[in-house]
C-alpha cells in the first residue's frame, strides 16, 4: 500500500502536473517545492517521451523542450531521490509504456521505490494490458494508476474493483490541454467507481481555471491540472516557480 | 498475456478513451470476417473497381540480363489508385459502413494510403480526413492534391519528425476526439489488435493470387517471394498464404536510407529493439531510454521507426528474413526496372526490386523469385529526378 490516499486525507486534493527537465531540472524542483508550498496534495511528475499520443500540443511541447535538454530517465530518478530530502507528499509518475519498458520493468519499479515515487500514470496502458506492468509495480508497493474515461460505460466497475491509489477519471473525449466547457456526467462515473471500490478519484483533462477546478472537485475527491500549468512554464520559463505557485494557490482555495 | 498477440508482440496499448471503440471493431470484424453479404460486397469492389486479381508477370529481359532465377513481379501497381494500399481502404472503410460508421480518417506517408481511403470514401459518400506529416505533404504534393481531389481534407502534421510516426499519432489523437461516428482506417499491418489482423487479412489476397498465378504457370511454388517493409502491410499480404509452405522463402526488404551503420535510417529489425509504441508491442528503433529515434529513408511510406507486429514474429522465429537496402540500392533499382521492363516501381517497392537484383544472379536458373511490386513510381518520378541533381517542376 502506497501513500497515495493520504494525499485525500484533508479535503478536496489539488493534483498538478509538471514535465521533468522543462526547461532543467533545477527549475522543476523549484516549482515542485512551490506548488507544495501552495498548496498541492499529490504532485504528477512527467517524465518525458518523445512521442506522448495521448497529449495536446502543450504538454506535447512541454515533453520536447525537457528531452532537448538531453533528460533521461536516470537524471529523473536522481532528482526525486534529492526531492525527497524535504518532500513528504506523494509523488506520482506520468509518463509512456515504452519509457518503463526499455529501462527494464524490474528496474523501474525497484528504483521507483528506493528513491520514493508512490505510483504512476501510464495513459497507454489499458486494463487488458496492465498485468504485465502491475505484477511488478506493485511488487515494489508502487500504484498502478487506473483511467476511466467518458467512453468507458460498463467497463468502469471491472477496472475501479482493483484499481489502487485513486481512479484517474478522464473528463472528456481527446487528449489533454485546456477546454471551455466539460459535458461530461462526472457524477455518474464516479458513483459507478464507488459502487464497487472506496477508492479516491480524481478529475483530470481540459481543467484550466478555479471554476472548473471546483465543479470537477464537487464532484469528485479532487482535481488534476497539466497543461495549464505546462503553459504557465513555455511562457516563463525559468522564471515560471512564482507565477505557477500563484496558479496552484488560486486553484487549491477555489476547491477547498 | 492479452488478445491480439504474435509471440511477444502485438497486444492493445491504447488509453482507455479508446478500448470500447477497440473492442466494438474487434466484434464487428468477427461478425462480418465470414459474413456472405458482406464477402460479396468486398469481392465485389475488389474485381470490379480496384481491377483485381492483379498481374503475375514473368519479367524475361530482368531475368535473363541477371542471369539467375526466373523472376515474377506482382504487379500491386495496376490496381486502382496504384498500389496494393487500395485492398485494405477498399475492406476497413466498407467494414466502417456496415459498423454505420459516417466519417473515415486515416494517416499517410507517401500519400498511397491516404489516397486509397480517399478514393474509397468518394465512392461509398462518406466523409474522410487524412493527416500526412507536413514533411510528406512537401515530398509527396501530388498526393495532397490527388486527396483534395477526391474530396479529402488533408491535415498537415507539423509535430515531431513531422513524418509517418507523426501522423499516426496524431490520427489516434484525433480518434479520440470522435469515436461514435468515425472510423479509424489504419493502413499497415500494425498498430493495436485487431488492426495488425484486419489489414492481413484485407492484403492477404495478394499471397493468395500469387499462389494461384505462379501454380498455373510454372506449376510449383516460388523458391522465394520478397516485398518492401515499413510497416509491412504489403509484405504480409505477399507473405500470408506461404507462411505454411516453409520451402518459400518470405524477405522483407527494410529501407537502410544512408546505411544501417547511419543515423539516418528505418531498418527497424535492423537497428532497433523491443518496445511499445502506437498501441503494439514490436521492435522500435529508439535509444537506451526508450525515445523513439528520428528515422529517415528517401521513400515517405517507408520511414516508419516501427515494424508490424507479425512481421516481429516472423523474424524471432526465423521464418521471415529481414534485410536492409539502401537509398541509392532503391534508386538504382528504381531506374533499372524502368529501363529494363518499363515498369516505373513506386521508390517503396523498388527497395524490393533492389534485393531481388543481388539474390538472382546467385539462384540457378530454374529457381523462381516473386517480387511484390507494392506500388507505381509516377508519384516519385520528381523526387528521382531531384536525387539525381535535375531541376524538374512537378
Amino acid at each position: 500500500m502506497s501513500n497515495i490516499k493520504s494525499a485525500f486525507d484533508h479535503g478536496k486534493a489539488f493534483i498538478p502536473f509538471i514535465t521533468c527537465g522543462d526547461p532543467d531540472l533545477e527549475t522543476t524542483g523549484k516549482i515542485v517545492r512551490s506548488m507544495v508550498e501552495a498548496g498541492a496534495d499529490l504532485i504528477e511528475l512527467g517524465i518525458p517521451f518523445s512521442d506522448p499520443t495521448a497529449e495536446g500540443p502543450v504538454i506535447q511541447d512541454g515533453n520536447l523542450r525537457a528531452l532537448s535538454n538531453g533528460i533521461t530517465t536516470d537524471d529523473i530518478f536522481d532528482f526525486v531521490r534529492e526531492l525527497r530530502n524535504d518532500i513528504s507528499i506523494p509523488l506520482v509518475f506520468m509518463t509512456y509504456a515504452n519509457v518503463v519498458w526499455s529501462y527494464g520493468m524490474e528496474k523501474f519499479f525497484e528504483t521507483c521505490q528506493k528513491v520514493g515515487v508512490d505510483g504512476i500514470i501510464l495513459p497507454d496502458v489499458p486494463f487488458e494490458e496492465k498485468d504485465e506492468f502491475d505484477i511488478v509495480a506493485s511488487r515494489h508497493g508502487v500504484d498502478l494508476i487506473s483511467m476511466i474515461a467518458p467512453t468507458s460505460d460498463d467497463r468502469i466497475a471491472m477496472i475501479a474493483k482493483n484499481a489502487k491509489g485513486f481512479v484517474y477519471c478522464v473528463s472528456s473525449l481527446g487528449v489533454t490541454g485546456t477546454r471551455t466547457e466539460i459535458t461530461t456526467d462526472i457524477g455518474a462515473m464516479v458513483k459507478k467507481v464507488k459502487a464497487v471500490n472506496d477508492i479516491p478519484c480524481a478529475v483530470g483533462f481540459g481543467i484550466s481555471t478555479p471554476d472548473q477546478a471546483k465543479k470537477m472537485a464537487s464532484l469528485s475527491d479532487g482535481a488534476i491540472v497539466g497543461s495549464a500549468i505546462v503553459k504557465l512554464c513555455a511562457q516563463y520559463g525559468r522564471e515560471a516557480v512564482g507565477p505557477v505557485h500563484d496558479f496552484v494557490f488560486d486553484m487549491k482555495a477555489a476547491i477547498s | 498475456m492479452s488478445k491480439g498477440r504474435f509471440g511477444i508482440h502485438g497486444g492493445q496499448y491504447v488509453p482507455e478513451t479508446l478500448m470500447n471503440a477497440m473492442i466494438e471493431l474487434e466484434e464487428a470484424y468477427r461478425k462480418y470476417k465470414d459474413d456472405p453479404a458482406f464477402n460479396k460486397e468486398l469481392s465485389d469492389l475488389l474485381n470490379n473497381y480496384a481491377n483485381r486479381p492483379s498481374l503475375l508477370y514473368y519479367a524475361k529481359r530482368m531475368t535473363e540480363d541477371l542471369g539467375g532465377a526466373k523472376i515474377y513481379l506482382k504487379r500491386e501497381d495496376l490496381n486502382h489508385t496504384g498500389a496494393h494500399k487500395i485492398n485494405n481502404a477498399i475492406g476497413q472503410v466498407l467494414l466502417a459502413k456496415y459498423m454505420g460508421k459516417k466519417r473515415v480518417i486515416a494517416e499517410t506517408g507517401a500519400g498511397q494510403h491516404g489516397v486509397a481511403t480517399a478514393t474509397v470514401a468518394a465512392m461509398m459518400g462518406m466523409e474522410c480526413e487524412i493527416f500526412m506529416g507536413a514533411e510528406d505533404c512537401k515530398r509527396q504534393a501530388l498526393n495532397v492534391y490527388r486527396m483534395k481531389l477526391l474530396g479529402a481534407t488533408v491535415h498537415p502534421v507539423e509535430t515531431g519528425t513531422a513524418t509517418l510516426k507523426d501522423a499516426v499519432s496524431e490520427t489516434f489523437r484525433e480518434w479520440t476526439k470522435r469515436i461514435d461516428d468515425t472510423h479509424y482506417v489504419v493502413g499497415s499491418t500494425m498498430g493495436p489488435a485487431p488492426f495488425p489482423e484486419i489489414v492481413r487479412d484485407f492484403q492477404s489476397v495478394i499471397s493468395k493470387e500469387i499462389k494461384e498465378q505462379i501454380l498455373e504457370a510454372e506449376g510449383r511454388l516460388p523458391d522465394a517471394v520478397i516485398a518492401c517493409v515499413g510497416g509491412g502491410s504489403n509484405a504480409m499480404g505477399a507473405f500470408y498464404n506461404f507462411i505454411e509452405d516453409k520451402d518459400v522463402a518470405l524477405i522483407g526488404c527494410e529501407a537502410a536510407g544512408r546505411g544501417i551503420d547511419t543515423f539516418e535510417t528505418a531498418a527497424t529489425i535492423g537497428t532497433g529493439k523491443v518496445g511499445i509504441f502506437h498501441g503494439m508491442k514490436s521492435y522500435f528503433c529508439q535509444d537506451e531510454y526508450g525515445q523513439i529515434a528520428p528515422v529517415y529513408s528517401i521513400s515517405a511510406g517507408l520511414d516508419y521507426p516501427g515494424i508490424g507486429p507479425e512481421h516481429a514474429y516472423l523474424h524471432d522465429i526465423g521464418r521471415a528474413k529481414y534485410v536492409a537496402i539502401t537509398d541509392d540500392e532503391a534508386v538504382d533499382a528504381f531506374e533499372y526496372m524502368s529501363r529494363t521492363e518499363g515498369i516505373i516501381p513506386a521508390i517503396e517497392s523498388s527497395h524490393a526490386l533492389a534485393y531481388a537484383m543481388k539474390l538472382a544472379p546467385t539462384m540457378d536458373k530454374d529457381k523462381i523469385i516473386v517480387v511484390n511490386v507494392s506500388g507505381r513510381g509516377d508519384k516519385d518520378c520528381a523526387a528521382m529526378a531531384r536525387y539525381r541533381g535535375e531541376d524538374i517542376n512537378e
